[in-house]
């Protein structure tokens, strides 16, 4: 578990025990059959509320498709039954089994769709499958009953046994739930819902993160749909696979709140009673008001409550300071305010490889969108310890160097080496855990979670566990002076410390290469000279930088060296004094205005 | 499918069966048979002919009349990025309206055969102010630029709204309109031009109503293309679908124009609805086997263009009758999915789309 998040774990594992406890108690008193049905079907549509809120809650892939995964578990624990003779008890493990299955050949085509894309992708698995099993003649599957060891095979004769299963089968999944979101598996998803292509850069492997969410939560939508299947004791293909289970789920969660293990469960709470009572109440009246009343009502506290009811009635109780965790504790207790100037930097980057090789090196590198060469065989390199300053004018490839650098793009030919290693032909995150930190030309941040997280995002993307994680984001934040900022959320920070927070995102990473993006970028003159200030720090403790920008005197200030870009090709390299009083590269980029400018200080 | 569903759906057994039935009724039928029955003269082979050419002619018509359903749900999903469920709905509606100025009314008699294709035009325009209302009232609150800067940009929101719209609009219309299946009818249904012999005996049949609608359909897809590449009002709804907050600095009332993108995504829907009820019975629960059709369609040819809409419900269409060839009807419909699987893993950006994200 991540540090600081003990209270919160331990308040949300009281509450739910208490939770439980309650709902239990109210189980024994109620006689009806009705309404014990209704009962034992709250905790198994908050089941699988929890599981599509595990996956789209967190990591913002709405997937209409859940159906898909409750109606295989609704399956499996039936045919095992008829077929093998398995009881339920092992039948809806069986079902997790093959929901986790079905999550890995669902997960590996669809997770290259993105947005709307991925939701309505997803929309399609439980349709075809449902068409699939109606052909096979699977149109109702009635479960074979076993009168004389109810037990046994999960058909209880009073029908609070099977709430007490269903609430037990909650409460596991909430607190699979509540692990997750308390761990780095929670913040990588939360962290791929804001900014995805930040946290790949980061080293988060999103693809891997998005898969094991999915596969958890496609084994917890399963048991959810077994267990449905054991209450009701008929399977059909609609009522498991149907477009209108996707959406229970997606309803139930959104009503009560996404990206909270309480959202599903107060959504479940609330909307199974409502529309169980109005069909009840009103649908023998006038046959369909009952949907009416049930759509009108979804939509009334959608417009009331946007969040879901937990955040907006959280926000209205004041508890506002909006911090996914208690972060001070953590961080707060080493001081980090009055640290300024003199903090030590994230642990220095390895140095193997240095015999002779140099940080970054670079040959023909070539890269072409369609008839435009935005790259021709770009050769440059940069010593350790060195700041490569890369200017040049607007389109001239200075990004796509970049992007085709930390994998972003490919390269469509040529080679370059971090310290002797290849770079090129690796994903995103694998670049970044060759060492190898990125800022962008646009601040990526993590806008909802706090300055703390954005910058440990980075950490874990090194494959740090939680305590170095948290003190290498600790000292990330010192070396670039934000450690007072740490709980603010990166929502609500300036662009200066915008910059500065990816730059530190980028260390915790310990990197020995930083590709920084314009960073100096709509910056004022005192911030930048901080800025400059920091990166100066950077490189007296060994970092090597490459970096774009357009400011000149600043980059004067800085670089090491120069490299021109100009359509795509180096027009000029050297030390500052060269690359200034290069005839081409003044009449390429710099205007015979700068050099007069320059002569005359 | 009746009652509160969303919810509801399986809590008795009972219930589950009867949706069961609910849907066996409004499913496409598959290609429907030419009117001559058996013919005794011509070999195994003719009659292979005859059906993939009578197949294929049926895709196509069939795809047109999709062709135009997508387009209506790629006008509102394109230019407002928003998921409406409720889509489904408006077709039904379409249908209803058409169903009601042709049929229950009879106000269109006198036009004689044309009546039909008529009262689907009319539905139109109807749709078009009940959609740009909707928008007004309640879509405008959880889309749009009050939404534009939001994490995941107000998605979730929009979900709940769409969904509970779809929920408000069907069970309405089981009150209204009732629950036994209607559908429009024209004399030309059962009609059918014959074109042949072609191939050795092998004849085509192509049913007059069904040819008709197509036609309609690709006259209104044509007159919207031109309306969306010619004038300034496409040029306006291009702008803010592109890129709202920027349109809005460009004088664009961007709010206006997703009321009318809205509007007119509805009643094109609307107008392939009423079309289509002149050779299906429908329910008030039709939507809901189209809604996910034209999601299919939209995603294959690649949002936010008009054309790759039409062509996406046209391929829709196309596979679907034609994979009536080879496969058994049940298995029609997971046929378009798997395809449509097929071709969004081969190319996510659909058909005709542009992947267009920057580092």
């Amino acid at each position: 578990m991540r540090a600081g998040t003990g209270p919160r774990i331990r308040r949300d594992v009281v509450a739910l025990a208490v939770c439980a406890l309650a709902y239990l108690a109210l189980c024994a008193l109620v006689r009806n059959s009705y309404y014990q049905l209704m009962l034992t079907l709250v905790p198994i549509w908050a089941a699988m509320g929890l599981a599509w809120n595990l996956i789209s809650g967190y990591s913002g892939l709405v997937s209409f498709g859940h159906a898909a995964f409750f109606g295989l578990g609704a399956y499996s624990v039936t045919l095992a039954l008829v077929y093998l003779n398995l009881t339920p008890w092992l039948g809806i493990p069986l079902g997790m089994l093959v929901g986790a299955a079905a999550a890995v050949l669902i997960g590996v085509p669809t997770f290259r769709l993105r947005g709307h894309y991925f939701a309505l992708s997803m929309l399609a698995y439980p349709l075809a499958i449902l068409y699939v099993l109606e052909f096979l003649g699977f149109q109702e599957v009635p479960l074979p009953m076993h009168r004389q060891r109810p037990g046994l095979f999960m058909q209880f004769t009073d029908p609070r046994l099977y709430t007490v299963v269903a609430v037990g089968l909650l409460a596991i999944a909430m607190l699979v739930s509540i692990a997750v979101e308390n761990s780095c598996f929670g913040l990588a998803l939360t962290a791929i819902r804001q900014n995805e292509l930040a946290a790949e850069a980061a080293g988060i492997d999103t693809w891997r993160w998005k898969m094991r969410g999915l596969v958890v939560s496609g084994a917890m939508a399963a048991a959810a749909g077994g267990l449905y299947a054991c209450v009701l004791l008929v399977v059909t293909p609609d009522s498991v696979f149907g477009v209108l289970v996707s959406a229970q789920a997606l309803v139930v969660t959104l009503f009560g709140g996404v990206a909270t293990v309480w959202g599903p469960v107060i959504g479940a709470a609330i909307l199974i009673p409502l529309a169980e009572t109005l069909n009840a109440r009103l649908g023998n009246i006038i046959p369909g008001i009952q949907g009416v009343v049930y759509g009108a009502a979804i939509i009334a506290i959608m417009l009331i409550a946007p969040q879901g009811l937990f955040w907006t009635v959280r926000d209205l109780l004041g508890r506002g300071t909006k911090l996914p965790l208690p972060l001070r504790e953590g961080a707060g207790g080493r001081g980090p305010a009055d640290r300024t100037h003199h903090c030590p930097l994230p642990p220095a980057p390895s140095r193997n490889g240095r015999g002779g090789a140099a940080a970054l090196a670079v040959r023909n590198l070539s890269r072409s969108f369609g008839g435009l060469r935005a790259l021709g065989d770009v050769s440059f390199s940069v010593a350790t310890g060195e700041i490569l300053g890369i200017i040049g004018p607007n389109g001239a490839g200075k990004t796509t160097l970049f992007n085709v650098l930390n994998g972003v793009l490919t390269a469509d030919a040529g080679q370059a080496q971090l310290a002797g290693i290849p770079m090129l032909g690796r994903k995103v995150h694998q670049i970044s855990r060759l060492g190898v930190g990125r800022t962008f030309q646009v601040v990526r941040s993590f806008p909802r979670l706090s300055l703390l997280d954005n910058v440990i995002v980075g950490a874990y993307g090194a494959g740090l566990d939680d305590h170095a994680a948290l003190a290498a984001a600790t000292a990330a934040l010192d070396a670039v002076d934000l450690g007072r900022l740490a709980a603010r959320h990166a929502g609500q920070l300036t662009n200066k410390e915008l910059r500065l927070m990816e730059l530190a995102r980028a260390l915790a990473g310990r990197p020995r290469l930083l590709l920084l993006d314009e960073t100096l970028a709509g910056l004022g003159h005192d911030e930048c000279d901080e800025l400059l200030d920091v990166l100066r720090r950077l490189r007296q403790a060994g970092m090597t930088i490459v970096i774009i920008e357009h400011t000149m005197h600043a980059m004067l200030r800085l670089a090491d060296r120069f490299l021109v870009l100009d359509h795509g090709a180096v027009l000029a390299e050297g030390s500052p004094r060269e690359v200034i009083e290069n005839r081409a590269v003044i009449e390429a980029y710099l205007g015979p205005k700068f050099l007069a400018q320059q002569c005359s200080v | 499918m009746a009652g509160p569903h969303i919810v509801m759906a399986g809590l008795v057994p009972a219930i589950s069966i009867r949706l069961c039935h609910a849907r066996t009724n409004v499913r496409i039928s598959p290609v429907q048979g030419h009117p001559c029955g058996e013919r005794a003269r011509g070999g195994v082979n003719d009659v292979l002919i005859e059906n993939v050419l009578n197949a294929l002619a049926a895709g196509l018509i069939i795809g047109c009349l999709y062709g135009l359903m997508c387009i209506g749900l790629g006008l509102i999903f394109g230019i407002m990025k928003v998921v409406n469920f409720a889509q489904g709905e408006l077709l039904m509606l379409g249908m209803y309206v058409s169903l009601y100025l042709v049929g229950v009314w009879g106000v269109l008699s006198l036009l004689g055969p044309a009546a039909p294709f008529v009262g689907a035009l009319i539905a139109g325009p109807v749709l078009f102010a009940g959609g740009a209302l909707l928008h007004r009232l309640l879509l405008t609150r959880v889309s749009g630029l009050r939404t534009a800067g939001l994490l995941d940009e107000g998605a979730f929101g929009q979900l709940i709204v769409t969904l509970g719209l779809s929920l408000i609009l069907q069970n309405a219309g089981l009150i209204v309109f009732g629950s036994s299946p209607r559908s429009v009818l024209t004399p030309l249904a059962a009609r059918a031009f014959m074109i042949g012999p072609i191939i050795g005996d092998a004849t085509l049949f192509l049913n007059k109503a069904r040819l008709v609608a197509c036609a309609v359909a690709i006259v209104v897809a044509l007159a919207l293309w031109l309306l969306m590449e010619r004038t300034r009002l496409g040029k306006a709804l291009r702008a803010a679908a592109d890129n709202p907050v920027a349109a809005t600095y460009m004088g664009i009332d961007v709010d206006r124009a997703y009321r009318i993108a809205f509007g007119l995504g509805a009643a094109i829907t609307a107008v392939a609805g009423g079309l289509m009820a002149t050779y299906l019975s429908f329910t008030p629960f039709v939507g809901l086997d189209y809604v996910i059709i034209m999601y299919s369609g939209v995603v294959l040819g690649g949002m936010g263009s008009i054309l790759g809409a039409f062509w996406g419900g046209l391929t829709v269409g196309f596979v679907q009758q034609c994979s009536a060839l080879v496969l058994p009807p049940q298995l029609q419909n997971a046929a378009i999915f798997v395809v449509f699987l097929l071709i969004v893993s081969l190319r996510p950006q659909g058909l005709f789309g542009r992947s267009a994200e920057r580092a």
